[in-house]
């Protein structure tokens, strides 16, 4: 790889690279992200790979590697350029005649997805319920670019626009623009990420000025970020050297977790290949501005997402958050000013270099513009990622994208957020999603975490399981976190197990907004958003947990039974399968499930094939 | 200078003054555990709060870490911020009911009655001891490890550290174990705690002969026995 040294040099390369390509040759796009991988997509490259050599088809059809493209449920997936047929869930044997149908221009109707709802099959991927009412302007470069190749990104119109920037010899023009975007910071609090920069470029630049990635996303069930880094690690790398010129940062670093191995593989690639093309390192395109960018690899603690606790990590020290002021833009990394953003945050820098503020800012709403990706999980018919503009209801995101409530149940509430999140109930659906209602509702935007919940899950178990998250996860600096979600924690943990009194609602309202007013750091001051949501919400579950002793939704151990009812057909299944030793019955006659020897582990309900398990 | 608004009254300090300092000056009682003088402010207690700016935008931050700014507001003792103290010492107390210091604070706080499960932890993670040993001891032998519930304080692995030099100055800051060495003074003792302490730092071999600041020191002796 050469070093490209101007502005000219840069776009010549790009030209060459654009015309060198031939839209209409059919292109294998096989997805294999973490979620590809773990489902199988390195068997299908190796196959399409041999099949194309074997059957010379090379020069027919291409083949494209990429990240993850959001409908991670249905992987492994292949979808097929410039046509845009999609097929879901492919087996690895039927890949051979997915590789002798593109070469004959035919379609495969038997692999198609088939419509949840109506039941037919559709042919091309913008026309799933999943895809169609998304916008997505992050996710869906993510098929276009194979994240290995820097060339793949430049021909895709990458560094583009941080070349014509840093050309143009206006630092100030950047933070201008990012300003007139109205972007805001995708980390979950929403500050404007414009005013932020500002005040980095104000710092005077004493020892040098950090920038920094914040790419330790902890959430569980939440995976945008992985998505981003994994699929395209350039977008985010020219976000930061767009950034870094704007504010005159000179080192830039980008903490990922250590628990995201693939994402890290793909970064190093990119950055090593961004710094051999001359656009990272000393004089980026002859230009004179010089940006260093290091990966730092996180622990693994939730809290490091903090930024004052990340800034200790990246330092080598304790991860704990300290008292703001004075800000890490004043005071960051080893005493420098220091800018923090989420990695979807830098991933829409290009974007908006691209397109010009204000048709970024045609998207979303006034207070809130642009796209927000989201992890969509929990009990509905489609999960995965899905960017859709703020403001859209949260109706929209479940019901049209999501695809409603698997089997014939009601889905009651979607908790937003991540475990700092809260829950909002069926009834409030119709709130737009963007910071401020979100807030309002008693939850947050969060990085991006949703999950959907029906008539099986419990509230109080939803609290019990976040608030045990962190409180396993508060660094445990200040007492009242530490010590708040540990009694929170109690507390639910007495109700699900049945020995709930009235006088713990009341404990929990009052300690929860105390936990709330006097953490130091956000974890702390959004810890008690699980309780106080569902508490708000869902007052009759936790009455029901605590004076008739019941579980409504048939989750909480202590206060179930399990019954085999008339359905059972005796088939013997639940009986093998009973590690206790609890059902006992003879073959082709109802069993029965002594509650005494019965551990209460559910196996019996999860093997019996005839819905006779029930729970009371 | 910096002049800023304590409960109502102007008061002006140097640039760099933590809020704690500030109310001091002025007279304003707010009970601290974590903060001494001559230590590096934590902010772990969080028994200082003090609620500082106005309506909608009002928060209550911890006095000890936060600087005095140009202008601000603060309260050292709204119904906010004295619910909050008296929630945090109710769950001092479930956790380490034995400490003088704690018992003092709650009584001072009207606490009659704690309302969670009882413990009965020797240690409160203030960290009063760990800077200590950095700050003033110069022997970083002991520090903070693992986090949340699992937080406790010790040397690296639980071996004795080649540097501490036995010199008792975490003991002697100890909030929670000071009371041990009361026994000249038994009128002081009023709760036996002194009975029940001790320190976790002595329960490991190797420490026997740690220095104290009372000699002979009771808990030892109760030790032996």
């Amino acid at each position: 790889m050469e070093k490209v040294k101007s502005l000219d040099e840069f776009l010549s390369l790009h030209d060459r690279l654009v015309v060198g390509k031939d839209p209409d040759i059919p292109t294998l796009i096989i997805p294999a992200g973490t979620c590809g991988q773990a489902s199988g997509a390195n068997d299908l490259i190796r196959i399409t790979k041999k099949e194309l050599l074997n059957k010379k088809l090379t020069e027919k059809i291409r083949l494209r590697i990429t990240g993850c493209h959001g409908f991670c449920e249905m992987e492994p997936s292949v979808l097929i350029e410039p046509w845009g047929v999609y097929y879901p869930k492919v087996d690895s044997k039927k890949m051979v005649d997915i590789v002798d149908s593109v070469a004959k221009g035919e379609v495969l109707k038997d692999l198609l997805f088939i419509d949840p709802i109506t039941g037919n099959p559709i042919e091309k991927q913008s026309d799933i319920s999943f895809f169609k009412k998304q916008v997505r302007t992050l996710l869906s470069r993510n098929e276009k670019v194979d994240p290995i190749r820097i060339y793949h990104y430049i021909e895709n119109n990458g560094y583009v626009a941080m070349a014509k920037m840093l050309s143009s010899g206006h630092p100030s023009q950047v933070i201008e623009e990012i300003k007139a975007s109205g972007l805001r910071g995708r980390g979950g609090a929403g500050f404007p990420t414009g005013l932020k920069w500002e005040r980095l470029a104000n710092q005077t630049n004493g020892n040098g000025k950090f920038i920094v990635c914040n790419a330790d996303e902890g959430d569980p069930g939440a995976y945008m970020d992985r998505s981003l880094l994994e699929g395209n690690p350039h977008s985010i790398i020219e976000g930061m050297i767009i950034g870094a010129y704007g504010t005159g940062a000179t080192k830039g670093i980008i903490y990922v977790r250590n628990e995201y191995p693939l994402a890290i593989k793909h970064l190093l690639i990119a950055l090593r290949q961004a710094n051999q093309l001359g656009l990272l390192g000393e004089n980026i395109l002859g230009t004179g501005f010089s940006l260093d960018i290091k990966m730092v690899r996180g622990a693994g603690a939730f809290v490091c997402g903090e930024e004052t606790a990340l800034i200790k990590s990246i330092e080598g020290r304790m991860g704990e958050p300290r008292q703001r002021p004075p800000f890490p833009v004043e005071k960051g990394i080893n005493g420098q000013p220091t800018l923090i953003n989420n990695v979807e945050t830098w991933a829409n820098i290009p974007i908006i270099m691209g397109l010009g503020a204000q048709e970024f800012a045609k998207v979303g709403t006034e207070q809130s513009t642009g796209t927000k990706i989201f992890s969509l999980v929990g009990r509905i018919k489609n999960t995965g990622l899905v960017e859709v503009p703020m403001g859209i209801s949260i109706e929209e995101i479940v019901n049209k994208i999501g695809g409603g409530p698997i089997h014939q149940t009601r889905i009651k509430a979607v908790q937003t957020g991540g475990p700092s999140g809260g829950c909002i109930p069926a009834e409030m659906f119709h709130l737009p999603v963007d910071y401020e209602s979100l807030t309002r509702a008693g939850s947050i935007m969060g990085s991006g975490g949703m999950i959907v919940m029906d008539e099986h899950t419990c509230m109080v178990d939803l609290a019990k399981y976040f608030t045990r998250f962190l409180k396993e996860e508060s660094c445990g600096k200040c007492f009242i976190c530490r010590k708040g979600t540990q009694r929170m924690y109690e507390i639910l943990d007495d109700i699900s197990a049945g020995r709930g009194t009235l006088e713990h609602l009341g404990l929990l309202q009052e300690l929860g907004p105390v936990v709330k007013d006097a953490s130091l750091c956000g974890l702390g001051q959004t810890s008690p958003n699980p309780v106080l949501s569902t508490l708000r919400y869902f007052r009759e579950e936790y009455l029901e947990h605590i004076e008739k002793k019941r579980c409504p939704a048939g989750v909480c151990k202590g206060l179930i039974t399990y019954l085999i009812n008339e359905n059972c057909t005796g088939c013997g299944l639940c009986l093998k399968s009973c590690s206790a030793g609890a059902i006992r019955g003879e073959k082709k006659e109802r069993h029965v499930i002594d509650p005494k020897e019965c551990i209460k582990c559910g196996v019996c309900q999860s093997v019996c094939k005839f819905n006779a398990v029930e729970t009371r | 200078m910096i002049t800023l608004h304590i409960n109502g009254l102007p008061v002006s300090v140097e640039q760099g003054t933590t809020l704690l300092e500030a109310a001091q000056f002025m007279g304003f009682p707010i009970p601290t555990l974590c903060h001494k003088e001559g230590l590096s402010p934590y902010g772990a207690c969080r028994l200082c709060l003090v609620e500082i700016g106005e309506g909608p935008r009002a928060r209550l931050v911890s006095s000890c870490t936060y600087p005095a700014e140009e202008g601000l507001q603060v309260r050292t003792a709204s119904s906010r911020v004295i619910q909050a103290r008296r929630i945090i010492l109710e769950l001092l107390l479930a956790s380490c009911p034995q400490s003088k210091t704690i018992q003092d604070l709650a009584s001072a706080h009207g606490i009659q009655q704690q309302r969670f499960k009882q413990e009965y932890e020797n240690c409160i993670l203030c960290g009063l001891c760990v800077r200590m040993c950095e700050e003033q001891m110069m022997a970083k032998a002991i520090g903070f490890r693992s986090r949340g519930e699992k937080r406790s304080i010790g040397t690296p692995f639980d071996i004795q550290s080649e540097d501490c030099r036995r010199c008792g100055a975490c003991l002697y800051i100890c909030p929670a174990c000071e009371l041990r060495c009361t026994y000249t003074e038994p009128e002081r003792a009023i709760c036996g705690g002194c009975a029940n302490l001790r320190p976790p730092c002595l329960e490991k071999e190797g420490f026997e002969d740690m220095m104290c600041y009372m000699d002979p020191c009771v808990a030892c002796e109760i030790k032996k026995d």
